[in-house]
Order: C-alpha cells, then sequence, then structure tokens
C-alpha cells in the first residue's frame, strides 16, 4: 500500500509538483536543518535530504528527515547503494517508515574517491534499480528480499534519479523504463541546462508511454557564477553545460541574479514540457533562494498536507 | 678512479677509438666494455659493476632513431633510469650512472662524456665499496 | 593470470631486517608474465640487495631461484636445496605462491616481495588492467563478455550510472566505463534487449564477501585407497 505522502498526494491530483533540496552539515547540529526547513516550509511538497553527498561525510539523510518532520515539512529519504548493503537498506527503511518517513529515494551513490574517505570500502550490495525491487517488494508484498515476512510492510512512495545527460545517451531512456519496471514512482533528473538534450529524452519517454508510468520531476540547479557553471561543465561527471549558458553567466552584470532569471526561465519552459509533471530545485549552498525562485516561477503558494 | 664504460660497437666504440687516439689521458680510468648493441646491457650488468667497486658507469649508444637493432637504446635507457632508482635504494648516488647516445664520427662528444662522469665521481667521491674490498 | 606488482626496494630492505641469509623466490608464471617476479627480476633484487648489503656493511648472503610455478607444492619442493641454511624467503611470486611456500617451510620467515593486485590480462607489454572479479557467479553471457563485477567501479548489474560520460568512469577520465563497453559490445552483437532486463541482486554467497572459497572437483579427489596404493607403489 502506498503512502500517500503529500508529495504523492500533489503529483497523483495531476499538479505541478516542486521538491527542493536540503544539504544536512559535516557536524552533529541540526539546526542548520531546521533553518532551512523553515525557511522553505510552504515553498515546495517534499524535501530532500541528501546523503553523504559525493562521498562526504555529513549529517545522515534518515537524521535529517526526521528533524524535518519535527519541523512540520515532508522529507524525502535519501539512500545511497554505496555505503550499505541491502540488510542495512531495509532496515533503515523499516526504521525511518516506523517514524514518519514517506518518500525514499534510490540512488547508486557517486564513488567513494570523489569524497572525503577515499580510503574506504565501498558496499554496492545492490545498484539503484535493485535497491528498488527489494523496496517494493517490502511495500507491496510485505517481505523482506528473500521472502521472510515483515510484522508491519513499510507505507513508501518511491522515487529514483535518472540522468539525461549521461552517457550513452540512447540507453538513457531505456534505463528509464528499467527503474519504473522495478518500481520508481517519481523520478527526479539531474539539472538541466542543455534543454534541447533534455528535450530529446522527454521525445523518447513519451514514445514508450513512460510519462504515463511514473512522475518525472526536471531537475534545475541555479549558478551563483560563470565558474561555477565552468565548474560544473569540467569536473562533475554526467553534466551538460552549453557554452551559451557559460557566456550568459559571464557576461551578466549581476551573476547572481542571473542566475536565478536562468533557473526560473527553465522552470517556466518546464511546465510546458508534455510528461514533465514537476520541478526538482537544487539550490546547492543556496537553499536561501529557494522561496524567490519558487515565487518568480509562479508556482506559490502551494497546498501542503502533512499527517 | 674507475670508470666502466659500456659502449656499441657502430656508435659509442668508434667515437671512442676516434678520441682515444688523439688524448690518452682519460684511457687508465676508464674500463671499455664493448656490446653489440647497448640493449644488451642489463640491470644486474650495471649493478654487478658498481658491486666490484666501479666509480661511476656509463652506457653509450647510438642517436635514438639511429639503433641498428631499431630500439635497443631505448631498452637501455629505460634500464639506466630503473636502475638508478636501484642505486638509490641500495646507497648510491644515482648519477653515478648515466646514459648518453652519440653518433660513430663524434669523438669530441665521447671526450665529452667522459670528462663528465669523471667530474662526478670528483664531486661525489669514490665507490666506498671500493675500500672495502681493498 | 594474476597481476602483481613488485614492493619498492626500500620497503623490502625494511622488511628484511633482523635476517642475513635470504633466498629470492623467483617463479615463472604470472608475476613472470607481467615483469614483477620472474627468473630476471628475482635476479635484479637480488642483485640490489647484495649491493646494499656490501655498501652497509650488513653482511647479507643473498641466494636466488626461480620456481616454475610457486602454487603448486611439487614444485614448491624444488627450492629444499636451495632453503639450506636460509633464515628468510622473499617471495616474488603472488599472494598465492607466498603463502604455498610458507606452508611448505613453515619455521622460515616470508616477506612478500610483491603486491598481489587482481586477476586480469596484459593490454599491452607493460600495461596489466583488471578482467575478472572472482565472484563465483560469472554472467559474461548477459553482459557481452564483459564482467560488470570487475569493469564497472561500483559493480552495478544494471548499468550505467549516472556518471558514466564519453565511455569513460566518473572516478578517473582514464577508466573506461564497464558499461558503455557492455552496451556496446551488445549493441555489436545484436543483443540490445538484454539491456532491457532487470538482473535481480546478487548472490554474493559464491564471492569472497561469503566466506573463504573452497573448491572441490569430486572426481579428482584421491580416495583413501587411492592413495594407500600410491603410497605402497612409492
Amino acid at each position: 500500500m502506498k503512502a500517500s505522502s503529500n508529495l504523492q498526494q500533489v503529483l497523483d491530483s495531476g499538479q505541478f509538483a516542486v521538491t527542493a533540496e536540503i544539504g544536512p552539515p559535516k557536524g552533529a547540529n541540526p539546526e542548520v536543518v531546521r533553518k532551512h526547513a523553515r525557511n522553505m516550509k510552504g515553498y515546495a511538497d517534499a524535501f530532500n535530504l541528501t546523503d553523504n553527498q559525493t562521498a562526504v561525510v555529513r549529517l545522515s539523510s534518515w537524521a535529517a528527515s526526521l528533524v524535518c518532520l519535527q519541523e512540520g515539512v515532508e522529507p524525502v529519504m535519501q539512500m545511497a547503494c554505496r555505503d550499505r548493503n541491502r540488510i542495512a537498506i531495509q532496515s533503515d527503511v523499516l526504521g525511518a517508515s516506523a517514524l514518519g518517513v514517506k518518500n525514499m529515494l534510490c540512488l547508486t551513490g557517486d564513488h567513494q574517491i570523489f569524497g572525503n574517505q577515499k580510503e574506504a570500502k565501498n558496499v554496492y550490495d545492490l545498484d539503484s534499480i535493485q535497491e528498488l525491487m527489494v523496496l517494493r517488494m517490502m511495500r507491496d508484498e510485505g517481505k523482506t528480499w528473500g521472502g521472510d515476512p515483515l510484522e508491519t510492510a513499510p507505507k513508501i512512495y518511491l522515487g529514483a534519479v535518472e540522468n539525461p545527460f549521461g552517457d550513452p545517451f540512447e540507453f538513457r531512456v531505456p534505463r528509464l523504463a528499467k527503474k519504473v519496471a522495478a518500481g520508481a514512482d517519481f523520478i527526479q533528473t539531474q539539472s538541466i541546462y542543455d534543454m534541447d538534450r533534455f528535450e530529446r529524452f522527454m521525445d523518447g519517454v513519451r514514445d514508450r508511454g513512460l510519462d504515463r508510468k511514473v512522475h518525472i520531476l526536471a531537475g534545475v540547479l541555479p549558478l551563483k557564477s560563470a565558474k561555477v557553471a565552468q565548474y560544473m561543465k569540467n569536473k562533475v561527471s554526467g553534466m551538460s553545460v552549453p557554452d551559451a549558458v557559460i557566456d550568459r553567466m559571464k557576461n551578466a552584470v549581476d551573476p547572481k541574479a542571473e542566475g536565478i532569471k536562468l533557473c526560473v526561465e527553465t522552470i517556466e519552459h518546464l511546465k510546458t514540457v508534455k510528461g514533465v509533471h514537476g520541478v526538482h530545485i537544487m539550490a546547492v549552498a543556496w537553499e536561501e533562494k529557494v522561496p524567490e525562485i519558487v515565487r518568480e516561477a509562479g508556482l506559490f503558494p502551494r497546498e501542503i498536507s502533512i499527517e | 678512479m674507475k670508470i666502466i664504460g659500456f659502449v656499441c660497437l657502430d656508435s659509442a666504440l668508434a667515437a671512442a677509438e676516434q678520441a682515444g687516439s688523439k688524448d690518452k689521458e682519460f684511457s687508465s680510468a676508464v674500463t671499455l666494455v664493448e656490446v653489440p648493441c647497448t640493449g644488451r646491457v642489463d640491470v644486474v650488468h650495471i649493478l654487478r659493476a658498481f658491486r666490484e667497486g666501479a666509480d661511476a658507469v656509463f652506457i653509450a649508444g647510438c642517436l635514438e632513431g639511429n639503433c641498428r637493432f631499431q630500439y635497443g637504446n631505448i631498452e637501455a635507457k629505460k634500464r639506466v633510469i630503473l636502475t638508478k632508482s636501484l642505486l638509490q635504494s641500495a646507497g648510491l648516488e644515482p648519477d653515478r650512472l648515466e646514459m648518453f647516445n652519440l653518433a660513430s664520427n663524434q669523438e669530441w662528444r665521447f671526450a665529452e662524456i667522459v670528462q663528465e662522469m669523471v667530474s662526478r665521481v670528483e664531486k661525489l667521491g669514490p665507490n666506498p665499496l671500493e675500500k672495502v674490498n681493498k | 593470470m594474476i597481476i602483481a606488482e613488485q614492493k619498492p626496494l626500500n620497503d623490502i630492505i625494511q622488511m628484511l631486517e633482523g635476517h642475513q641469509r635470504v633466498l629470492v623466490v623467483g617463479c615463472r608464471s604470472c608475476v613472470a608474465v607481467c615483469l614483477a617476479g620472474g627468473e630476471k627480476e628475482a635476479g635484479i633484487l637480488a642483485e640490489s640487495l647484495r649491493l646494499h648489503s656490501e655498501l652497509k656493511g650488513k653482511g647479507w648472503d643473498i641466494e636466488e631461484i626461480t620456481l616454475e610455478r610457486a602454487c603448486e607444492k611439487e614444485w614448491v619442493r624444488e627450492m629444499e636445496g636451495a632453503m639450506e641454511g636460509k633464515n628468510a624467503i622473499i617471495s616474488l611470486a603472488c599472494g598465492v605462491g607466498a603463502q604455498v611456500i610458507h606452508d611448505i617451510y613453515p619455521g622460515v620467515f616470508v616477506i612478500p616481495g610483491v603486491n598481489t593486485i587482481s586477476m586480469g590480462a596484459p593490454e599491452e607489454q607493460g600495461i596489466y588492467m583488471e578482467k575478472c572479479g572472482g565472484c563465483g557467479d560469472c554472467v559474461l553471457h548477459l553482459t557481452g563478455g564483459i564482467c560488470p563485477v570487475a569493469r564497472c567501479s561500483k559493480s552495478l548489474l544494471n548499468g550505467p550510472c549516472g556518471g558514466s560520460q564519453n565511455g569513460k568512469c566518473e572516478i578517473d577520465p582514464e577508466t573506461p566505463c564497464g558499461w558503455d563497453l557492455i552496451y556496446r559490445s551488445l549493441k555489436e552483437q545484436g543483443r540490445l534487449d538484454l539491456m532491457d532486463v532487470v538482473i535481480a541482486p546478487k548472490n554474493w554467497r559464491p564471492s569472497r564477501s561469503g566466506g573463504l572459497r573452497k573448491t572441490v572437483r569430486r572426481e579428482a579427489v584421491q580416495t583413501e585407497e587411492e592413495k594407500k596404493i600410491r603410497e605402497a607403489g612409492q
């Protein structure tokens, strides 16, 4: 039985959904998460709490999700496959679900070489598609992987990520289809600067009827400067940043304002793309701009209901 | 002073003979070992030379691209690099060993090479093993 | 084959401290192919150690021998004669050979002269790439002949991940993306349909994760009777 989380209700009702992201701190202080939750409350239908993003040790996603619940804000808990085996993953799902977390995002996770624990042994017992299969089995059949029955099945809404800008391009839509087949209810994409490629991706999505099987939230990330744009182009794998975007940031009188403007324009355009059912705003280290972006994009106010 | 020079027949030896006929001074310090190609010189040969008390060792072969056996001199160059590192770990200065390339008509270059190795030995001092062997 | 790499000479020298009569043992199999511990390398190491010993007055007695294959007891026993008077062995054989040598000479200090790295093959002379993940449950028929356990940095079975770009893995611009290779291979074979199959969570029990692996070929194991007959014959 599905969770009927707020996010699910918004998506199922056909409204254009908004999710945003909170990056937990590199420390044991929950106040950072509380502050962001309070500032962004009401501006998104649910908030992703990243899971040791880029393999840097941070306050865990499940703990940050609880802080959000305490603030009356709906979390999307993220679970990377890099750090946990299937036992820990299923256990964390039961724990988080028991405490009220409903949205769970399955992702592979950046390799540990990117983070501050380069010498760690990684896990990758499951990949993100297998993770979806396992979580769906827990929810729909009330069993752990392998068939052992659970006393209480978790009520969860399952998400995954897809990257239209990864290679090979011709496999990106089939890979999305695999995630849907494995159990994904909603998808959040990597941030979009290359609208052409994203449109081609969506063509493929619609061709296969996937837009009727899964809710896609298109990712956007406001740029602070040309330097950030350049960094993303060169150093972050799986990102496509056209030169036109970099030039626009370079030539801007006020790069920050330009970055927000570009982000809002992108969202406005995405609202018109058939098959896109929402937007996922990743204001990395710039969470305070989310309210402005949501307002400017005409997506405020939002009806929220959290049980 | 004892310097061992592995010289290839095609280039270095010819140059050496020309140089030798003009200037006898260096010949007592230098012992030449003729090889058909510097690619014939193994790492163990070089290490052995130092164990036997050589103060310095050089390997002189054809200019790159001119090796009769195509890339023997390139193999020799790689071995010299490896041996320098082994010498360092074993406890000898890597500068005591060097690889040179020259043509058969460059007797002036051969004289330069010998002079270079002589000044290196003067700077670094004799092989400590020389004392042990004595 | 097993790919190994010789440890730096400094490290070997340090590990040797306290031992004087040393046998350097090379192996003519895998480590000879990847130029880490064959006869040539054993000779060079022995000579370097002698040079060091003489320079520093350590009084080491270094000998070398190269075995056909250090992982088989019958061949390891051939070093019996060379072992006389030795109190340390530097194994240039891989970790397997080093341990078989230890099994035959349990009282002798064995120094690993190489780091054993992977199961792989030469790409070209001097360059050796990991190929096989040793997972005990091979699925090469599903992945176009390319091992997803070893050649995908995350050992994904439903790859590639979002970090694959231009055929390269996110961890290093030189590292090929294993799933990109798989995709291209399946495409060439006309089997892209296999890319659409959702592969279920892997059973890792046959892998190292499930514990030390003992492999038995029943037909080859000698019964007690057979052993008695053979012994009597000797």
